[in-house]
Parts: structure tokens; C-alpha cells; sequence
């Protein structure tokens, strides 16, 4: 049989908040065969919960009856996540990545996730279609062992 | 509930210990019970205590951002203390450390907010 080299899982589960602590911590247990340093996994952990309190606030409108995916794998060090939902999509993607800026202000949202997510992962894209749904596929490599065996 | 909060009255200042997790989820939690504490007692500034704090994003922050509107309209202070590398780089990212000042500890704050109040 061949192998592929490719570790790949993926988790579904229901737009409601108390999954995102559920969501990173699924995603970080993943991630931690490639001995990733406290700091990686921190910034793992951080990044999923942006990205899946994205889909409950934005894509379903804090409607538990949606449905968040994420997919992840595993190829050398590299880590790829996808993170998308079946909700509303994002009008104008560029506005929605600039720092601080919140579409929705009276619900205290800092604005700080895109911003987050492009900083803590080495690649980070966003498609997005509206009344389809916003899909978040991002990439990092995960150094720490290198350096332990060198 | 991964998230604990503490609420500590030390004369005008309210010193709010959080243990465990600060997200989406749970920032609510943290929402509701300061601005009831602040709204209600003899407050003039709140010291953020993040000894305990494990984890953090950017919902977090928005909720402190809030806190920090609030009591600053009263005319009073927010500071924080103890916290982690984790935490410090978000307070970073958004700009947040301009805004308020750090301490080492609830010791120090509690002195700093007193020199300038």
C-alpha cells in the first residue's frame, strides 16, 4: 500500500459558543505530534478560536443551528487548517481584514481576528461568497523539532 | 464554565482576578459581572489581574476594551497585572498598552494607582 505522507482529520459540530473552546482544543491535540513549543501552540489555539467565533458571530449571526468544519492536515512540518461555515459570507473582505474594524461595534468586538490570524500563521486566505457561506484556509510550519535535532 | 472570575473591593478600586479561559463564550460572563460591580459600587478604577488567565483571543479583548470605556467615562483608571507572554502579544497587536498601564502585580498596581489618583 502506498502512503501518502498526509495526516488528515476533520470536525464538525454546531455554531454555538462553548464549542470553540472544544474546536482549539481538538485542533491543538492534532497538531502536537509535530512537538510544537507552548508558544505554537498557544498561537494554534488562538487562531482557531478566531477563526470558529467568526463563523457563530458572522457567518450564522449566533444562530446554534449552524454548522462549522474544519479540516486539518498534517504534511513534513506544515499544518494546513480550513475552518468555513454555510452562513452569510462577507460583503467586502478587504474591510473586514483591516485592524480594528468590526461590523459589529455594539457587540464590543475588538476587530482584531483577521488581524490575529494573517500574524500567527505563515500563509492565510479567505473565499467568501455571499448567502454561501466563508471559508479561512491558513498554513504554518511548525519549526520547534527542527531545532531540537540540529 | 471554563472561566472564573473573582471581584476583590479594595477601597475605590476593584481588583478583578480571571482564571481559566477568556473567549467568545465566556466573555459574557466577564461583561455582565463587571459592569454590574462597576456600576453599583464606590469605584473609581479596576485593576485587571491576569495571573490565572491560561487563554485568550481577540473576544477578550474586546471586552476589556469595553471595561476600559466604561470606567474611563467615570473618570477613573483600568491597569492590568500579571500577564503572560501569550496575553502581552495581544495587547500588542491592538494597540492596547497605550491605553492602559502594565504592573508586575496587584501590589504594584494597586501603588500606581495610587500616586496618580
Amino acid at each position: 500500500m502506498k502512503h501518502s505522507g498526509t495526516n488528515r482529520m476533520s470536525l464538525q459540530f454546531s455554531s454555538r459558543s462553548e464549542n470553540e473552546a472544544f474546536a482549539r482544543v481538538t485542533v491543538a491535540a492534532f497538531v502536537s505530534q509535530l512537538d510544537p513549543t507552548l508558544e505554537e501552540l498557544t498561537d494554534m489555539k488562538t487562531v482557531i478560536s478566531e477563526a470558529v467565533t467568526n463563523c457563530i458571530i458572522h457567518g450564522y449571526d449566533n444562530d446554534p443551528d449552524g454548522e462549522v468544519t474544519i479540516s486539518a492536515e498534517i504534511e513534513g512540518e506544515e499544518v494546513t487548517i480550513i475552518v468555513s461555515d454555510k452562513g452569510h459570507g462577507i460583503e467586502d473582505i478587504d474591510l473586514a481584514r483591516q485592524p480594528l474594524y468590526t461590523s459589529k461595534p455594539d457587540m464590543e468586538r475588538s476587530g482584531m481576528g483577521f488581524t490575529i490570524m494573517e500574524n500567527f500563521m505563515d500563509e492565510f486566505e479567505v473565499s467568501t461568497e455571499l448567502g454561501a457561506g466563508t471559508s479561512i484556509r491558513m498554513k504554518k510550519r511548525i519549526e520547534s523539532k527542527k531545532a531540537l535535532y540540529n | 464554565m471554563n472561566l472564573q472570575v473573582e471581584l476583590v473591593h479594595q477601597r475605590n478600586v476593584l481588583i478583578t482576578r480571571l482564571r481559566g479561559e477568556l473567549d467568545h463564550h465566556t466573555s459574557e460572563l466577564v461583561r455582565i459581572q463587571l459592569d454590574e460591580a462597576i456600576q453599583r459600587g464606590q469605584i473609581n478604577h479596576v485593576v485587571l489581574s491576569l495571573k490565572d488567565l491560561t487563554f485568550m483571543d481577540s473576544s477578550g479583548l474586546g471586552v476589556i476594551l469595553g471595561r476600559y470605556k466604561l470606567i474611563k467615562a467615570k473618570g477613573g483608571r483600568m491597569v492590568v497585572c500579571d500577564m503572560n507572554p501569550a496575553v502581552s502579544r495581544l495587547f500588542e497587536l491592538s494597540g492596547l498598552f497605550k491605553i492602559v498601564s502594565v504592573y508586575d502585580n496587584e501590589r504594584t498596581a494597586l501603588t500606581g494607582l495610587e500616586v496618580v489618583s
